[in-house]
C-alpha cells in the first residue's frame, strides 16, 4: 500500500500535533490571534486539532489601537461564530501617553503598543506557551527560530543559545516565570496558506481582495486612510484606488498594493507571479538591519 | 520604488489544474552539512536565486549586505541570505540552522543550513533529525575533513540514508577530475560503514552555479545529473506506512463524559475503522469505532496524519502509552541500548538522573554503562568515562517506568528520545534507541541488608501515602479507585485503605465517637505507614475530620512520602448526591455525630493537592494524581542526586 499525503496534508498534520503537543504539556496556554491570514489558518487547525472539543486555551489579541477597522469587526464576528474566549488587551499607558506611529514613528509605536503591550498581557494572566502564526519564510532571522521558542522570565529570546530540536520531540520543560513561543505554522510558506485557505475555505478579513480605497503615496508604500486619525504630510492627497493588502498590521504602517485580485483564485493565481516578498509591506521590518532579530529579543513575536 | 501591477490569474480550468498540481507535489526534506566554509549557505542561496524565490525586495537588501558585510568582493554573498542573525552577519559565520523554501515544477523542497563549526554541531544534528537526505558539502582543495566525517556519522545515526557528496569550489581546482574521482573515493571508503542507500557524487561550483540547477559544459567527464535534477528524481520514500500500526497517544480529548478520544499522529502504519488495537503497556486489547475528524469521520488514516481515535472498549490508556498493531508489537522495557549524541558543556555522566523525552512519554532515566564512544575519524571504539559536548557513544540506560519503543533503525519515530537536564531543563542529548536489554544481565545486587529503598526499588517506585481527606459522599473512593486502576496500568505496586472497608475488619470495634474517630486514624495510619515501608504506594480514602489526626499520619511517615489530597466538595452537593442515603438520615437526626451535619470537618489548609470537584470529571481528577506522582519523582531524583555530583 502506498498512500502518500500531500504537502498541504503533511503542513496539516504537522501543525495539529504541535497544538496537541502544547495542550498536553502546558499548563497555561494561549493562541495570539492578530486577526491576519495566518491568525485564519491557525484558529482553523486549532479547531481540527481538537475536534469536537473547542480548543483549550483562550485567543488574545494585543490592539494597538492603530488595527484596521474592519480586521477589529472581523475578529469580534468570528469570536462569535466560534464560540471561543476572547481576550484583547491595549497597552493603557501607551494610550494615556498619546503614542501613535504618526508622531513617534513606527519603531516606539511598535515597541509600546505591540512589544511592551505583549509582554503586560502574558504577565498579567500568567501564560506558560504562546502560539503565534509566524512563519520561517517570512524573514531571515525567523528562518533561525525553533518551533518551541524558548523565553526567558523577561521573555527575551536568545537566538545564540536556542535548545537543539530534535524529531517531533519537543522540550516543554521550563521553569516557573519562564515561558515558550510556539509556531505551528513555521514550515508553511506564504503560497501554501494561500492555497489552505483556498482548499479548506477559511473566512478572512475583506482587506486581502482588491476594491477601491482612499489611499496615499508615502515613502515608496500606499498608505489606507482607514479613518480620520490619519495625518497628511504636505503635497500628499489622498485618492482612490483599486487596491489589496498582502499582509495586515497597523494601517499608517502597512502598505497596500495595487491589484484587481478580488476572489481567493485570483489572489493565488497573482502570488504564483509575484515578484517582492509580502513583508516589503511592512514598514517595520525595514527601519534598521536586522530589525526584526532585535524586536524579537525583546519579547515581539 | 515601483507599485508592481500585478496580473491575476483567472479561475480557469487550467488554474484549477495547476492547482491540483500543486497539491499533489511530493515534499523533500534535506539538510546542507560538512566543514566551515565549504560553501553550504552558499549553495542554498544558488538553489533559492537559480529557482526565482528571491523576491526583488530581498534581492535589492543582498546587494546592499553584500557590499558591507559580504566576502566576495563586488559579488553579491549568498550566504547573507541565510546567515540570518545578526552575530553570523558580523562574525562571518553560520551559528545555528535556518529553514529555507522553494519548489520546483517537479518537487517542493524544504532546507536545513546547518552550521559548520564543530561547537554547533547540535544545531546541525536539529537540521538533520527531520532531513530525508543530507547534501555533503567538500571544499575540493580541501578533501575530506574531520568535520565531513563528524557531520556524516551523525547524519547516519539520525537515520539518513541517502547522501549527496557535493565536491564544491570545483572551479578552483580547474574543474580537475584526478581531484574529484579521488574525493569520491576517500569519501566512499570511509562510509562503507554507514549504512548508507546512495551516495551520489557531483562536482560543483555553487557560487557559479556549475552543475548545480543544470549541467555545466565545465566538466565535460562528468555524466551524471545535475543537483537539482537528482533531488526531483531521488526516492526517499520509507514507506511508513508499510510498517507496523503505531499510535503514540499525545493526547486524551475528552470535551464530555460522553466522548473520549485518543490523539496523536500515527508514527507508523494504517487504521481503519472496526481494526483491533492493543494497548502496548499494557497489553489490553480493544478495537477502533470511529476515526473522528472535523467534517466526517474517517474509514481509513496512514502515517503522519493527525488524528483522534476512539476505542470500543473502555481501555485505560493516557499519554505516553501507544496503540498499536496486536499482530507486530513494539518493545516495553525498562533498560535499553542506545546510540546518545551529546549536545550540552556539562559531560554525560553514568549514574546521574535525567528527563528521558520519546514523542509523547516522559520518564527519569539513568545512563548505568557507558559501553564505549565512537572516534569519530575512523569509527574506533574508544573506553570512556563520560561523553563530553559533541561526543557520541553508545550506552545502557535504565528508566524508572517501562516505555514503549521500537528500534531506532525499524521505526525512526518510536525509537527517538531526547535527554533533558533536571535542573536547567537543556535538552542535553539525543538518543536512537538500539534494542532492549534482558533484565538479567543487568540487574547489579548489592550485598545491602533488605531494607525500604531496596524494597521500593525492586518494583521501581518511590513509596507514597495519598490521603484522601473530604465529606462523606465527595468523590473520594470514586477517585482513588480510578487513580489505583492508573498506577496499576503503569506498573506500580499499589494498596487502598478504605474508610467503609477497614471497619468491616481491622476496625470493627469502633463506632463513631470523637475518641473513636481518632482511634480509627491511628490505625490507618500505621498500617499504611508499614506499607510504605514495604514499598507500596497507598490510598487512604477516609473521611478524616479533624486537622490534628491528619498531622499525626503526616508525622508518622518519611519526610515527603504524606501526600495529602483534599477533595473539596461543597456540602450542599454531597447532600445532594448522598450516594448512601445517609445524609437524608442525619439530617432528620436518625444518625449522630455525622460530619457536616452534627459533627465537624476541618478543612485542610495547605494540602499538597487540592481537587475541587464541581465541574471536573474523576477521570481528569485521576490523571491529575498521577501527573503529580511522575513529577514528584523526577523532582525527588534530582534531589536524590544532590543536584547531579
Amino acid at each position: 500500500m502506498n498512500i502518500a499525503l500531500t504537502h498541504l496534508q503533511r503542513l496539516e498534520a504537522e501543525s495539529i500535533h504541535i497544538f496537541r503537543e502544547v495542550a498536553a504539556s502546558f499548563s497555561k496556554p494561549v493562541m495570539l490571534y492578530s486577526v491576519g491570514k495566518d491568525s485564519s489558518v491557525l484558529m482553523h487547525l486549532a479547531m481540527k486539532a481538537f475536534y469536537p472539543a473547542k480548543p483549550p486555551f483562550p485567543f488574545l489579541h494585543v490592539d494597538t489601537t492603530w488595527k484596521f477597522r474592519e480586521m477589529i469587526a472581523f475578529r469580534d464576528q468570528m469570536a462569535q461564530k466560534l464560540g471561543f474566549d476572547l481576550l484583547v488587551h491595549v497597552n493603557e499607558d501607551g494610550v494615556r501617553e498619546g503614542i501613535n506611529p504618526f508622531d513617534h514613528g513606527s519603531n516606539t509605536h511598535t515597541h509600546v503598543m505591540k512589544t511592551v503591550a505583549l509582554r503586560q498581557a502574558l504577565d498579567k494572566y500568567g501564560f506558560d506557551a504562546a502560539f503565534g502564526g509566524a512563519r520561517r519564510d517570512e524573514e531571515k532571522s525567523r528562518a533561525k527560530e525553533r518551533i518551541f521558542s524558548f523565553r526567558n522570565a523577561q521573555h527575551a529570546w536568545d537566538p545564540k543559545n536556542q535548545r537543539p530540536e530534535m524529531w517531533k520531540v519537543f522540550n516543554t520543560r521550563i521553569a516557573p516565570g519562564e515561558s515558550i513561543r510556539v509556531f505551528p505554522l513555521s514550515n508553511w510558506t506564504e503560497l501554501d496558506i494561500w492555497q489552505y485557505i483556498l482548499q479548506e475555505d477559511i473566512p478572512i478579513v475583506p482587506l486581502y481582495f482588491a476594491k477601491e480605497r482612499p489611499v496615499v503615496e508615502r515613502d515608496g508604500m500606499l498608505i489606507m486612510k482607514d479613518d480620520d486619525r490619519m495625518q497628511l504630510r504636505p503635497g500628499e492627497a489622498i485618492e482612490d484606488r483599486l487596491v489589496r493588502f498582502r499582509t495586515l498590521g497597523c494601517y499608517p504602517l502597512t502598505g497596500a498594493i495595487e491589484s484587481d485580485a478580488d476572489t481567493l483564485e485570483a489572489i493565488v493565481g497573482e502570488m504564483l507571479t509575484a515578484r517582492t516578498s509580502e513583508r516589503q509591506g511592512r514598514l517595520i521590518d525595514r527601519d534598521e538591519a536586522g530589525s526584526m532579530e532585535k524586536k524579537k529579543r525583546e519579547g515581539y513575536f | 520604488m515601483r507599485h508592481i501591477m500585478a496580473k491575476s490569474l483567472a479561475p480557469t480550468d487550467s488554474f484549477r489544474d495547476y492547482m491540483a498540481a500543486q497539491e499533489k507535489k511530493s515534499l523533500l526534506r534535506f539538510l546542507t552539512c560538512g566543514s566551515v566554509d565549504d560553501g553550504k549557505s552558499t549553495l542554498i542561496g544558488r538553489l533559492l536565486s537559480d529557482t526565482k524565490q528571491i523576491f526583488e525586495d530581498q534581492l535589492a537588501t543582498l546587494e546592499k549586505d553584500s557590499r558591507k558585510h559580504g566576502t566576495t568582493g563586488d559579488d553579491i554573498d549568498f550566504a547573507l541570505l541565510v546567515d540570518g542573525l545578526e552575530a553570523e552577519r558580523e562574525q562571518g559565520i553560520t551559528i545555528d540552522v535556518a529553514y529555507r523554501f522553494f519548489a520546483t515544477p517537479k518537487r517542493k523542497f524544504i532546507v536545513a543550513d546547518t552550521p559548520g563549526h564543530e561547537q554547533y554541531t547540535r544545531n546541525m544534528a536539529t537540521g538533520a533529525s527531520t532531513a530525508d537526505l543530507a547534501i555533503v558539502l567538500i571544499d575540493a582543495r580541501q578533501g575530506v575533513l574531520r568535520q565531513t566525517r563528524r557531520h556524516s556519522i551523525i547524519a547516519s545515526l539520525l537515520g539518513i540514508r541517502h547522501i549527496v557528496l557535493a565536491v564544491n569550489k570545483i572551479d578552483l581546482v580547474d574543474f580537475d577530475e584526478t581531484i574529484f574521482d579521488r574525493i569520491v573515493i576517500d569519501y566512499a571508503e570511509f562510509a562503507k560503514e554507514l549504512g548508507f542507500v546512495s551516495v551520489a557524487p557531483i562536482p560543483m561550483s555553487a557560487r557559479f552555479g556549475d552543475n548545480v540547477t543544470s549541467r555545466s559544459e565545465r566538466t565535460p567527464w562528468y555524466s551524471g545529473p545535475s543537483l537539482i535534477e537528482h533531488l526531483e528524481t531521488v526516492s526517499v520514500d520509507e514507506a511508513a506506512v508499510e510498517l507496523p500500526f503505531r499510535f503514540p497517544v499525545q493526547y486524551v480529548n475528552r470535551p464530555n463524559l460522553d466522548f473520549r478520544g485518543f490523539a496523536g499522529t500515527i508514527a507508523s502504519g494504517v487504521v481503519s475503522q472496526g481494526d483491533e488495537v492493543v494497548v502496548a503497556k499494557s497489553g489490553k486489547a480493544s478495537r477502533v469505532k470511529r476515526i473522528v475528524a472535523q467534517g466526517g469521520d474517517l474509514e481509513q488514516a496512514v502515517a503522519g496524519q493527525a488524528i483522534t481515535l476512539v476505542l470500543e472498549d473502555e481501555v485505560e490508556v493516557s499519554r505516553g502509552n501507544l496503540l498499536v498493531s496486536p499482530a507486530a508489537r513494539p518493545q516495553v522495557a525498562d533498560q535499553f541500548a542506545a546510540n546518545i549524541v551529546w549536545f550540552d558543556e556539562q559531560a554525560l555522566l553514568p549514574g546521574r538522573s535525567y528527563v528521558l523525552r520519546t514523542e509523547t512519554d516522559q520518564v527519569s532515566a539513568t545512563v548505568t554503562e557507558l559501553k564505549y564512544r565512537v572516534n569519530v575519524n575512523d569509527f574506533a571504539h574508544e573506553a570512556a568515562k563520560s561523553l563530553d559536548i559533541n561526543e557520541v557513544g553508545v550506552c545502557n540506560l535504565s528508566t524508572r517506568a517501562p516505555i514503549a519503543f521500537d528500534p531506532f533503525a525499524e521505526n525512526r519515530t518510536t525509537g527517538a528520545f531526547i535527554l533533558i537536564d533536571r535542573i536547567t531543563n537543556a535538552s542535553v542529548g539525543a538518543g536512537m534507541i538500539l534494542h532492549s536489554l534482558r533484565r538479567a544481565e543487568n540487574i547489579h545486587w548489592q550485598s545491602l541488608d533488605v531494607g525500604k529503598r531496596g524494597r521500593s526499588d525492586l518494583k521501581n517506585q518511590r513509596p507514597a501515602v495519598f490521603w484522601f481527606t473530604g465529606l462523606s459522599g465527595s468523590g473520594k473512593s470514586t477517585i482513588a479507585n480510578l487513580f489505583e486502576k492508573k498506577l496499576f496500568a503503569s506498573g506500580r505496586h499499589t494498596y487502598i485503605l478504605d474508610g467503609d472497608n477497614v471497619r468491616h475488619g481491622l476496625n470493627r470495634d469502633l463506632g463513631f465517637t470523637d475518641a473513636d474517630r481518632v482511634e480509627n486514624i491511628r490505625r490507618v495510619a500505621e498500617v499504611a505507614k508499614l506499607m510504605a515501608d514495604a514499598g507500596l504506594i497507598v490510598i487512604v480514602s477516609f473521611i478524616s475530620p479533624f486537622a490534628a489526626e491528619r498531622r499525626v499520619a503526616r508525622e508518622l511517615m518519611a519526610e515527603g512520602e504524606f501526600v495529602e489530597v483534599f477533595v473539596d466538595t461543597p456540602f450542599e452537593e454531597c447532600a445532594r448526591r448522598d450516594p448512601k442515603g445517609l445524609y437524608a438520615r442525619a439530617l432528620s437526626g436518625e444518625i449522630k455525630n455525622f460530619t457536616g451535619v452534627d459533627s465537624p470537618y476541618e478543612a485542610p489548609q495547605n494540602p499538597e493537592i487540592h481537587l475541587k470537584t464541581l465541574g471536573r470529571s474523576p477521570q481528569e481528577m485521576a490523571e491529575a494524581l498521577e501527573h503529580w506522582l511522575t513529577e514528584r519523582d523526577i523532582a525527588e531524583e534530582q534531589y536524590d542526586n544532590g543536584g547531579g555530583i
